[in-house]
C-alpha cells in the first residue's frame, strides 16, 4: 500500500488491526463479496497528483474560462459578498459539521439556523420558515406539493407565465412525476393577469397559485386583489421572491400570500455557475405542520439554559417514510449561514442601499441603451428594480457576441425576442458607459 | 466548549452598520411607486462588523466538526475534508461565473463536469452521470424519475411499485412516494440480508424497480445480489443503488458490475466534500447505457470539435430537476479529491474504511450486543449494551445515554436508533481517515462507558456533563414552537 496524506495508518497499524479482527489481509475483509464482483481491472483514472500539481492543473483549467462583467440576472445576481461572509463560513467548526443531530455539541449550527429562520421571516413577513432547501426552483416545487397536500381534492397548481423559465421547468418536472396538473396564469402587459387568473380559479380544481414578486421581465408585479381572488377559490397563494429585493418591494405577507419561496443567492452567495445556492420557504403558521425540511426551535436544557434543537420532526421523511409530503433530508445549512451573516452585516439600511444602487444603475443603463436608438421600450412605465427587458432592433446574436467579445455578459434573450439586463451595486457608472459604447459601435 | 448565549439580534443598536458600499454616483435614484413598495418594517439586526465577527466566532466554538474530532456517525461517512479542496473551490475564476454564460466562455467549468462524469463512471462501472441533483435525497428522487421515464418511453405504464427493504433509510420510501410510486417493503432475514424468496413473490409486471444499498444499512454485503439482480431484471424492473454506502466499495467493487442500472453518489460523503452543518451536498446520478437517454438536462457533452457543449433538450430526458446544473462548487471539491487520490489510492479508501469498522466491532462486541456476526463493511450496528445496569430502582442505560456520555469524552456520537430493525441501534462508521490511535481511544472510552453503565447507569442518564447545554427539552420545543427571534421576545 502506498502512503497517502489522508490515510493515517502505518503498515504496522494495519497488521495489528488485521490481527485483532482475525484475518490475514485486507482482501480477506471482502470474503463476503462474490469473487466475480471484485474489480480486477485498472481504474480508468488519472495518476495521483501532489498539491502543487493540482493547483497548477486548476489554474490552467480556469484559464479556459473567459472572465466577464456580469450584466445579467435571470435568477442569479452578481451582488457583492463582504469579506466577513467568506471568513465566517470558512470556519471549520461550521464547515465540517454534519446536520445537528447531537444538539449539545451543535449549538453553533442550531443558533445560526434559528437566526436564519428569523431573517427569512423578517424579509417575507411570514410566521414560520424552514431551515432552508436546495435552491429557489426546488423550493417552488416543494411549495406546489404543499399546496396539494393542504387542500382537499384539488389537483391543479397554476404557474404565472411571469416566473423565470428555470423555475417553471423544475416545478413542471416535479409535478409530472408526483401526478399534479399544471395550469398557467398568463401575463398581459408585463404582469400576471388577474382576470385570466380568476377565470382559471373559477374551475374549482386549483390548489395553489405561484406568482413572481418580480417577474422575468424585471417588473415588480402589483398583486393587489390577488390574495382575495385566490383565497376566494380556496387555493393557496405562493410568492416567488428575490429576498434581497424584499427590503424595498412589498413582502409576500403584505400581498396576502400563504407561502413565500425563492432563492437566497442574492444575499451574499457568489454566482459560482449556479450553485451551491439556497432555497428558502416560509409560510403562515397554519401550514407549519406540513412545512417540508428541517426546522429549528428554541427551548431550555436541564439547567434552564436557552438552547436550540431540531423540532417538529414528526413531519419528516425519517419518521413518516412514504407518508411524508417531502423527501428532503438535510437543509443547505452552510448557504443559510451565508445569508445569515450577509443579512446581519447589511441590516435594513444596507439592504435598502444595495437596492438603491442596483436600481439607479439599472435605470441609468436602461436610459443609456434606449438613447443608442438600437432598442425599443417594451413595458414603458412599469416599475423595475435591478433587471429590465428591452426589444433590440439589431439581431440578438450579434448583440450578445459584441458584448462577449468586449468582456461583458448581458442581453439574455427571452422567448418573446426581448433581451434582459441586470445591474447590481458591483457595477460602476464607468462600466455601464463602456458597455453602452460597445453597443453603439 | 463554552456556553455562549447571544443571538445576533441582541446586539442590535439603531444606527449601527456592518456594511461598506460604494457611494451613489448616479444622478438619479428612482423610487418604486408606493403601490408596490414595502411599507412593513424590516426587523433585521443593526450591528457592526466586529459584532458579527465575534458573534459567529463564538457560535462556531459551540460546534463539533470533523476537524474537531472523531465523528463516527454511521451512514454519514464523516471523513476528513481536505483543505486543498476548499482553496480550489474558492478561486475567483469559478465563483465569478454566471450560470447562463455562453458555452465558449465557460469551457474550463464544462471540462470539470465532463472529467467528473468520466471519473465517476470509471469508479462505479456505470455509463453516464448527471450532476444536477443537489443532495443525496435529491439524487434518489432524480434516479426514480429516470426509472419512471424509462418505463414510460417503453410504453410500460403499469409499473407503479417500488420495492424497498425494511432496513432502508426513510428517504428511500419518501423519495419513491414523491415520485408518485407506491412503496412495497421487503423483509430482511435473520442474517440482515434481503429475503430473496420473499422478494420473488413481490416481483411482477407492476414493479418499476427496487431501491437498495449494498452494503446495506447494517453494513452487511448483500451476498445474493447476483440472484436479486437477475430476478428483478427478469420481471422487467430496474435496480437502484443508494450510494450512501459506496465508501467501502471504492476501488474494490463497482455497482454497475453487480447489475445496478441507476445510482446516486453523495459527493459530501464518499468524495470528501464538507457537510457544512447539513449541506450543501451534491448527489450526482449515474445510469447504465440503456438509460442514458433519460438523464436530466442540461448535461455537458464533448463535441467532435473537442469543445464542450451543454445539451438542453432531447425529447427523452426525465426533465429538469434543479435551477441550473447542481452544486458546482461542491463538484469542484470532489474533483480535486479524485485528482489527489488518483488511481493509486482509490482502493485504500475502501479497504481502510472496512478495516477500521471491523477493528472497532471486534474490540467492543463483548460489551455491546452484536446482533449479526461476521465481517462487516464500512459500518456496523450494535443493539445496545450487553449489561445496561438495570436494577429494581434504576432503569438501564439506553443507546441515547451512551451517545450522550460519549460527548463528555470529546467524541461525536454514532448514529442512533437507526436502522429501525433493532430497538437500541448504535451505528458506527469510522472512515479511512482515522488513525489506529484515534480508534483505540474511542474503543477505550466505549468500554469505560459500558463499565459505568453496569456499575451506575445514573452516570449515563445524567450525561452529558460537560457540554455547553445538557439534553435540551425537545418535547417542550415541539409543544410550544418558538421558531424565530420575534416569537421569543
Amino acid at each position: 500500500m502506498d502512503h497517502f496524506a489522508y490515510f493515517p495508518q502505518t503498515e504496522g497499524d494495519i497488521k495489528a488491526m488485521l490481527e485483532r479482527i482475525g484475518v490475514n489481509s485486507l482482501d480477506d475483509l471482502y470474503s463476503d463479496v462474490p469473487g466475480e464482483f471484485m474489480f480486477k481491472g485498472e481504474y480508468d483514472l488519472p495518476d495521483a497528483l501532489s498539491e502543487t500539481e493540482v493547483r497548477s492543473f486548476f489554474e490552467d483549467l480556469a484559464e479556459k474560462n473567459v472572465p466577464l462583467k456580469i450584466f445579467a440576472g435571470a435568477g442569479a445576481y452578481d451582488h457583492y459578498s463582504p469579506s466577513v461572509v467568506q471568513n465566517i463560513i470558512s470556519r471549520s467548526e461550521f464547515l465540517t459539521a454534519y446536520t445537528p443531530y447531537q444538539c449539545e455539541i451543535s449549538q453553533g449550527t442550531l443558533r445560526y439556523i434559528f437566526e436564519y429562520q428569523s431573517i427569512i421571516c423578517a424579509l417575507t413577513g411570514m410566521d414560520v420558515s424552514n431551515a432552508s432547501m436546495y435552491d429557489g426552483p426546488t423550493a417552488a416545487a416543494e411549495a406546489m406539493m404543499l399546496c396539494i397536500a393542504s387542500t382537499k381534492k384539488k389537483t391543479r397548481v397554476l404557474l404565472s407565465d411571469g416566473l423565470l423559465p428555470h423555475v417553471v421547468k423544475t416545478v413542471e418536472t416535479y409535478a409530472k412525476y408526483h401526478g399534479i396538473e399544471i395550469g398557467h396564469a398568463p401575463v398581459m402587459n408585463g404582469q400576471t393577469c388577474i382576470n385570466c387568473l380568476k377565470a382559471e380559479l373559477s374551475k374549482g380544481d386549483v390548489a395553489g397559485v405561484i406568482l413572481p414578486s418580480i417577474n422575468r421581465f424585471g417588473i415588480v408585479e402589483d398583486h393587489s386583489g390577488f390574495g382575495e381572488a385566490i383565497h376566494g377559490a380556496k387555493a393557496l397563494m405562493v410568492e416567488y421572491c428575490d429576498p434581497s429585493a424584499l427590503a424595498v418591494v412589498k413582502s409576500p405577507a403584505e400581498w396576502g400570500a400563504d407561502i413565500a419561496v425563492g432563492d437566497g443567492q442574492p444575499l451574499g452567495i457568489p454566482v459560482c455557475f449556479g450553485g451551491p445556492y439556497v432555497g428558502f420557504m416560509a409560510a403562515k403558521k397554519d401550514y407549519l405542520r406540513k412545512l417540508p425540511g428541517r426546522i429549528v426551535g428554541q427551548t431550555v436544557d436541564r439547567e434552564g439554559k436557552r438552547s436550540y434543537v431540531l423540532t417538529l420532526q414528526a413531519r419528516e421523511q425519517h419518521i413518516r417514510r412514504e407518508k411524508a409530503t417531502s423527501n428532503i433530508c438535510s437543509n443547505q445549512s452552510l448557504m443559510a449561514l451565508y445569508v445569515t451573516v450577509y443579512a446581519s452585516l447589511m441590516g435594513p439600511e444596507g439592504l435598502r442601499k444595495v437596492n438603491e444602487l442596483s436600481s439607479a444603475g439599472a435605470h441609468y443603463l436602461y436610459n443609456r441603451l434606449l438613447s443608442t436608438g438600437k432598442f425599443e421600450e417594451v413595458f414603458p412605465n412599469k416599475p423595475f428594480l435591478k433587471e429590465f427587458v428591452l426589444k433590440p432592433l439589431i439581431p440578438i446574436a450579434d448583440l450578445q457576441k459584441k458584448l462577449k467579445d468586449n468582456g461583458f455578459f448581458g442581453a439574455l434573450a427571452t422567448e418573446e425576442g426581448f433581451v434582459s439586463f441586470a445591474v447590481t451595486e458591483k457595477r460602476t457608472p464607468e462600466e455601464i458607459d463602456a458597455l453602452v459604447k460597445v453597443v453603439e459601435e | 466548549m463554552k456556553y455562549y448565549d447571544k443571538l445576533i439580534f441582541e446586539f442590535s443598536k439603531e444606527g449601527n452598520i456592518g456594511y461598506s458600499l460604494p457611494r451613489n454616483r448616479y444622478s438619479e435614484t428612482p423610487l418604486l411607486p408606493s403601490s408596490v413598495a414595502r411599507e412593513a418594517p424590516l426587523p433585521l439586526p443593526e450591528v457592526s462588523e466586529v459584532d458579527v465577527v465575534r458573534h459567529y466566532t463564538n457560535l462556531s466554538q459551540m460546534n463539533f466538526g470533523v476537524d474537531t474530532g472523531f465523528y463516527p456517525l454511521g451512514s454519514c461517512t464523516m471523513k476528513y475534508n481536505p483543505k486543498i479542496n476548499e482553496e480550489i473551490a474558492a478561486m475567483p475564476a469559478w465563483n465569478s461565473i454566471h450560470p447562463l454564460q455562453d458555452e465558449d466562455t465557460v469551457q474550463g467549468v464544462l471540462e470539470v463536469y465532463y472529467n467528473m462524469e468520466k471519473s465517476l463512471a470509471a469508479i462505479t462501472g456505470l455509463s453516464k452521470f448527471t450532476f444536477n441533483p443537489c443532495a443525496g435525497a435529491h439524487g434518489e428522487l432524480t434516479g426514480l424519475m429516470i426509472m419512471k421515464r424509462y418505463h414510460e418511453l417503453r410504453g410500460d405504464s403499469a409499473r407503479k411499485k417500488i420495492i424497498v427493504p425494511d432496513s432502508a433509510h426513510g428517504t428511500n420510501p419518501a423519495s419513491a412516494a414523491v415520485c408518485g410510486f407506491e412503496v412495497v417493503e421487503v423483509k430482511s432475514l435473520e442474517n440482515g440480508r434481503i429475503d430473496v424468496a420473499a422478494l420473488e413473490t413481490l416481483l411482477d409486471e407492476t414493479v418499476a424497480g427496487i431501491m437498495m444499498t449494498n452494503p446495506n444499512t447494517l453494513g452487511l454485503f448483500e451476498t445474493e445480489i447476483k440472484e436479486i439482480a437477475a430476478l428483478v431484471h427478469k420481471a422487467g424492473g430496474l435496480l437502484y443503488y443508494d450510494g450512501a454506502n459506496m465508501n467501502p466499495l471504492m476501488g474494490v467493487v463497482r455497482p454497475g458490475d453487480m447489475g445496478f442500472d441507476i445510482m446516486h453518489l453523495n459527493l459530501h460523503k464518499t468524495f470528501s466534500t464538507p457537510h457544512g452543518g447539513g449541506g450543501p451536498g451534491s448527489g450526482p446520478v449515474g445510469v447504465a447505457k440503456h438509460l442514458e437517454a433519460c438523464l436530466p438536462l442540461p448535461h455537458v457533452v464533448k463535441g467532435e470539435d473537442g469543445k464542450f457543449h451543454i445539451e438542453k433538450d432531447n425529447g427523452t430526458s426525465a426533465g429538469k430537476v434543479s435551477g441550473f446544473m447542481g452544486n458546482f462548487g461542491v463538484i469542484l471539491r470532489a474533483y480535486t479529491y479524485i485528482l489527489m487520490l488518483g488511481k493509486q489510492h482509490l482502493r485504500s479508501v475502501g479497504q481502510l474504511s472496512v478495516l477500521g469498522a471491523n477493528y472497532i466491532k471486534e474490540s467492543l462486541k463483548d460489551v455491546y450486543k452484536l446482533p449479526i456476526e461476521g465481517v462487516c463493511k464500512h459500518e456496523f450496528v450494535f443493539d445496545g449494551l450487553v449489561n445496561d445496569g438495570a436494577r429494581e430502582d434504576v432503569p438501564g442505560a439506553t443507546t441515547l445515554d451512551v451517545a450522550k456520555r460519549l460527548l463528555d469524552f470529546g467524541f461525536h456520537a454514532p448514529t442512533i436508533y437507526f436502522p429501525l430493525l433493532f430497538h437500541q441501534a448504535i451505528m458506527i462508521e469510522p472512515t479511512e481517515t482515522e488513525s489506529k490511535e484515534t480508534l483505540d481511544s474511542f474503543i477505550e472510552v466505549m468500554r469505560k462507558i459500558a463499565k459505568e453503565a453496569a456499575e451506575d447507569p445514573n452516570i449515563l442518564h445524567e450525561a452529558p456533563h460537560n457540554t455547553p447545554v445538557r439534553r435540551p427539552d425537545e418535547t417542550a420545543a415541539a409543544r410550544n414552537p418558538i421558531l424565530k427571534y420575534q416569537d421569543a421576545i
